[in-house]
């Protein structure tokens, strides 16, 4: 018997991990994307691990529209990318300041 | 042998997602997340989440990391530039990690969300069907949010294929309005010249 915290801690560990991606991989842009992807399977996972142990399947149908819209952002993420290196030549997060942001 | 099958794919999930965004080379980093998602898939489906567990397999692993892995391979980048500062953020992001991760746990460890606060479920029947159930609750009770999804979906595919396509002037189309206006001065010069004599 697994008890649902294992789940929960596993889910919260992966988000610390993609976090932590994040913060050291913070000049290249697809890194950055790969983290974000896995955040969202870390809190897929608790909405799951919950679904399991309520009962409900609400959190399952939850989890459906989370892996859609997340293959939307990717889709349009890397489009954005592939369009900022034909015209830039990088995919630098330091290069990328013509917003002077 | 659960206990067995939850460490295992747990210890394989973390380990690749150390390796995700440790791993020099880009490519590796993909094929690394490809390896949690099939772990997370495992998982899944010790949850009996059967539907999803397959479908992320087929929809992650098989287009979206196919896609993060065309773009990767695509994109000619300089990976030496990209690493500057790993080092100098690592112990920032490591401090920032292991802090969060034990704030997280003593938050829902097993004193909140253990066993006796919730016990684990009696397994399904053999006859349970976790898609045929999904898609009753998908096309009854969410069907609006489901038609939304596949708009955003929709969304999706146009501004990715507005965004990545490539304006080039490739093609040579006949334009018929600037023919028939063309005038036969504009093309034919009449030249004057006395008459070559054969030597």
């Amino acid at each position: 018997m697994i008890p649902l915290s294992n789940y929960l801690v596993l889910g919260a560990a992966l988000f610390c991990l993609s976090v932590a991606g994040i913060f050291i991989n913070r000049k290249n842009v697809i890194v950055l994307l790969m983290c974000i992807e896995l955040m969202l399977l870390a809190v897929n996972m608790n909405f799951i691990a919950f679904s399991h142990y309520l009962g409900d399947l609400t959190g399952q149908v939850f989890v459906f529209f989370i892996l859609t819209v997340a293959a939307a952002e990717s889709a349009i993420g890397l489009a954005i990318l592939v369009v900022v290196f034909r015209n830039r030549r990088t995919i630098n997060v330091v290069d990328l300041n013509a917003m002077k942001g | 042998m659960e206990q067995f099958i939850f460490w295992a794919f747990a210890a394989m999930l973390v380990f690749s997602a150390c390796m995700v965004i440790t791993v020099r080379n880009p490519v590796h980093a993909v094929l690394f997340l490809v390896v949690a998602f099939v772990a997370s898939s495992g998982l899944w489906l010790l949850l009996e989440a059967e539907f999803l567990a397959i479908a992320l397999v087929l929809v992650y692993v098989g287009a979206v990391m196919v896609l993060f892995l065309f773009v990767v391979m695509m994109l000619d980048i300089n990976i030496a530039r990209l690493r500057e500062g790993f080092i100098r953020y690592l112990p920032v992001g490591a401090a920032f990690a292991v802090a969060t991760v034990v704030a997280m746990g003593l938050v829902v460890g097993s004193k909140n969300f253990g066993l006796e606060r919730y016990a684990a479920p009696a397994r399904k029947a053999a006859g349970y069907d976790n898609t045929a159930e999904l898609g009753t609750l998908l096309y009854t009770r969410f069907l609006y949010p489901f038609e939304i999804a596949g708009l955003v979906l929709l969304v999706a595919i146009i501004a990715a294929i507005a965004l990545a396509m490539r304006d080039t002037r490739q093609v040579k189309n006949p334009k018929p309005e600037r023919q028939v206006e063309v005038r036969r001065e504009e093309r034919v010069r009449i030249v004057k010249m006395p008459a070559e004599r054969r030597t």
